[in-house]
């Protein structure tokens, strides 16, 4: 490994030669946009959003699967870049629903972030749309299919814990989707509601269902925590309105942490004044329970309370 | 374990025999010392990736080693090292016949030098052009000649692995493959310690799917590692990365099938033939509107109407040529006043077309340009694998608009809606099958924009062949003799015997039916 300098936008960066163009125009803050890259998952080069302009090159390259090389000059903001972005963001908002007013995701949604800044707007056309595929079988997740464009992210990070993969592509071209289990819903297929894909998905087609309709992200005062459940200390976030905390959402794996539903329940009781009731899946299907149940400590309560004869405190129900 | 004496004996037993039945057969004549089809379609073909097809069993070893088949294998092994093998097929300048044209010899070289303790070589099988079958011939007929150019390569990086990824719906190639292999491996020519060198090489089979997008190199990886076939981001070349991250070598097969008779004839003699810089021959499948439809094996540079109308007849039913397609989904249509290119792989690019793996498709007068362009846009359509953006949503929006203006509904802006599409899914997108895509609107727009205004602002087709902008008549031609009137599916025709019959437009579904069975043409398309 050996460092490189190059040029980008006019300014200069040194780094490792094992860096992306993109990780390296990170380092000297110049933000390019992409919708399908994430440092903790594989390189997929699904979204195209990221292309930039090599000297040397006529080609547009993306600056996520490229090499830093010595003497490299990059220009990431040129004008047939932004018009070919726009484009892309075009194609992607012509394929998606008008329902930003609406939608839970709006204010932390990548695909409006990069309409905005690049003024791209929704329009009318008569060709097709994706059709409306609203997945409300999970009282964790809420899928709509509808939203999704295609980034491959929830696809890739439930693929790094081995025992999930449950996300996966079904069908090709503009028919493509991404499917849980076998082409089933949420709550027949084998998900654990873990929210990985909940917390990678750059747009509303996977939305945390626990925290809609209790907080817009905009007014949300966060705090970043460690789960305590186990060792692994998954990051949630605890977003709370005048200091009342209303809601707990997983935030995207790093290191190795592999996120978990009891881990999420856990934080929720630890944080929330009047946490949601809890749920767990039982052959196939979602139903209601009880936080012990749900937690799975009823029998350790139980020993708990015979070695000790003490008396049994009230697991967060206030 | 086959010797080098024992590969002589099996040749000189095989060859007289095979000879004697050959010229019995009265199918082939000796061209010098070579043996060729006999007939006019072949005087004017070179065949050198074909040279075997329809002349040995393609299910018995001993009638490809008659042709001096594994000889190349045996004198590399036993005489030079890996390196002569590389040096002699970067100097042989064979360019990759599967369409791109990328120099065989250089692309060994990259994973020659590169030090791994692995390395595969793939011979990429999944030909998928509608209307080609140039692979599947030689794989068919030829596919020890596959066997030993993947050998042959084997030796050439290091590697001692080779997959034949071949589509399902080639079920006799994979047959006469698994014949091969079994037959090479009984011989000693697959497998450990190969002619006693230490060499050891084997192949295994992989059945594509049937997704068109299998064909491209890293979806192929992709497939035979188990996932599901789309292209993989080019962070590091396949032939220092490929398959299971180790170098890889993919080649398609016609360029394989060159790679025995390159080391038989050497470089120099293969640089003979063709032109300066794509040397060789080139397989084409001639289909469409020809007289002659079939394969043609010819040497670079000859021109389109050599190949057209010297070999292929010219256009079928004495109609007036059009345009000629090449490079099938990923090309460009060629207009007839550029009939006199030389095909080459510069030469094509030159005007907006490619070589591609070796569709050439014939059109006449009769054929709508616009309707063309989206016969293959619907192709890429339906074929792109659902990955990135400007591929699945951008040829989608092409085909859309494609569509409507066949069906008269286009309007003023969509030729410059399409060129802006085009220019954003070829320069943006993943993978070939996207970058190539527009390739048949963009060049239909450019020698036939005229066909598509006379759409658009006139709702005309000019060459009469989209349905929703003609119409049926029948003119005083008309002699009653209530033939039209019988075969009309939908009873639109009517009239009394020997007196003019009359369509129903509100009826008529414009089938053609009654065009096509008037005796004295007197049914008009307007």
């Amino acid at each position: 490994m050996s460092t490189v300098k190059l040029t980008i936008d006019g300014k200069t960066a040194e780094v490792s030669n094992q860096l992306t163009v993109l990780q390296a125009a990170k380092t000297v803050g110049i933000d390019i946009p992409a919708l399908c890259y994430d440092e903790t998952l594989e390189i997929f080069g699904a979204c195209r959003m990221c292309i930039v302009e090599i000297e040397g090159s006529s080609k547009l390259q993306t600056a996520c699967s490229t090499l830093v090389k010595e003497g490299m000059v990059v220009h990431t903001e040129t004008e047939r870049v932004v018009w070919n972005r726009k484009q892309t963001l075009q194609m992607l908002l012509d394929s998606h629903p008008n329902d930003c007013l609406t939608c839970h995701k709006a204010g932390e949604c990548l695909l409006q972030d990069y309409a905005y800044r690049y003024d791209v707007n929704f329009r009318k056309h008569d060709g097709e749309i994706r059709p409306q595929l609203l997945d409300t079988t999970s009282p964790y997740i809420l899928r709509d299919n509808s939203k999704c464009i295609l980034c491959g992210k929830c696809v890739m990070t439930c693929a790094q814990v081995s025992d999930r993969q449950v996300l996966s592509f079904a069908e090709r071209g503009y028919e493509t989707r991404v499917i849980f289990g076998a082409d089933e819903s949420i709550e027949e297929s084998p998900c654990v509601s873990c929210n990985r894909c909940v917390a990678v998905c750059p747009v509303g087609a996977l939305v945390d269902k626990r925290d809609m309709d209790k907080i817009r992200s905009w007014e949300a005062e966060t705090k970043i925590v460690g789960c305590k459940a186990c060792e692994y200390g998954c990051e949630f976030e605890v977003r709370s309105r005048n200091r009342k905390p209303v809601s707990v959402v997983a935030k995207a794996p790093t290191n190795g942490r592999p996120l978990c539903l009891k881990g999420r329940l856990t934080t929720e009781l630890k944080y929330l004044d009047n946490p949601d009731a809890p749920y767990r899946k039982l052959d196939k299907s979602f139903e209601k329970t009880t936080w012990d149940k749900a937690l799975q400590i009823t029998e350790l309560l139980e020993k708990i309370e015979r070695l000790e004869g003490s008396n049994k405190d009230g697991e967060g129900e206030e | 374990m086959i010797t080098k004496e024992k590969l002589f004996e099996i040749k000189e037993k095989t060859k007289p025999s095979l000879v004697e039945k050959l010229l019995e057969s009265d199918r082939v004549e000796f061209r010098g010392e070579d043996l060729v089809l006999k007939g006019e379609y072949y005087k004017k073909q070179v065949r050198i990736a074909l040279k075997n097809c329809d002349i040995i069993d393609p299910t018995n070893i001993d009638e490809y080693i008659a042709m001096d088949g594994y000889f190349a294998l045996l004198k590399a092994l036993t005489e030079h090292e890996p390196g002569y093998v590389v040096e002699e097929i970067t100097e042989s300048l064979l360019r990759g016949r599967g369409g791109a044209g990328f120099p065989t010899g250089r692309k060994w070289n990259e994973a020659y030098r590169y030090q791994a303790d692995k390395k595969y070589i793939i011979c990429n099988a999944d030909e998928g052009d509608p209307g080609a079958f140039m692979d599947r011939s030689i794989l068919e007929k030829d596919p020890h000649s596959v066997l030993e150019g993947m050998a042959l390569g084997g030796y050439a990086i290091g590697s001692d692995q080779g997959y034949i990824y071949v589509r399902a719906e080639y079920p006799m190639a994979v047959k006469r493959l698994q014949i091969a292999i079994d037959q090479a491996r009984e011989y000693g020519l697959l497998g450990k310690n190969i002619f006693g060198t230490g060499f050891n090489f084997d192949i295994e089979l992989r059945l594509g799917s049937g997704a068109f997008v299998c064909g491209e190199g890293t979806a192929l990886m992709e497939s035979i590692e188990g996932r599901r076939g789309m292209p993989r981001p080019k962070i590091h070349r396949t032939a220092h990365k490929g398959l299971w991250g180790k170098p890889t070598i993919i080649n398609n097969v016609e360029t394989l099938a060159n790679v025995p008779v390159i080391m038989n004839r050497g470089a120099k003699w293969f640089r003979g033939i063709g032109t300066e810089e794509s040397p060789g021959t080139k397989v084409f499948a001639l289909v469409g509107k020809v007289e002659n439809a079939g394969l043609v094996e010819v040497p670079m540079g000859m021109t389109l109407r050599e190949i057209v109308f010297d070999i292929g007849g010219g256009a079928q039913d004495g109609k007036e040529y059009k345009a000629v397609q090449t490079g099938g989904p990923s090309g460009g249509c060629i207009p007839a006043e550029l009939i006199d290119t030389p095909v080459d792989f510069e030469s094509l690019g030159k005007i907006w077309s490619i070589m591609g793996s070796g569709g050439m498709v014939v059109m006449d007068e009769n054929t709508c340009m616009v309707d063309i362009a989206k016969f293959f846009l619907d192709f890429s359509v339906e074929e792109s694998c659902g990955k990135c953006v400007p591929c699945r949503e951008g040829t989608k929006r092409m085909y859309e608009i494609l569509d409507r203006i066949t069906k008269g509904e286009g309007v003023e802006g969509d030729i410059e809606r399409l060129e802006e599409l085009s220019e954003t899914v070829s320069s943006t997108s993943l993978c070939g099958l996207g970058q190539t895509a527009p390739n048949p609107v963009i060049t239909t727009i450019k020698y036939y924009r005229h066909e598509y205004e006379a759409h658009i602002k006139d709702k005309r087709c000019p060459a009469k062949s989209c349905k929703a902008l003609i119409k049926y008549e029948i003119t005083d031609k008309c002699i009653g003799c209530t033939r039209c009137a019988k075969v009309c599916p939908v009873v639109a025709i009517t009239g009394k015997v020997k007196e003019m019959h009359h369509i129903d437009q509100s009826i008529c579904i414009k089938c053609g039916a009654c065009y096509d069975v008037c005796p004295v043409d007197a049914i008009s398309i307007i």
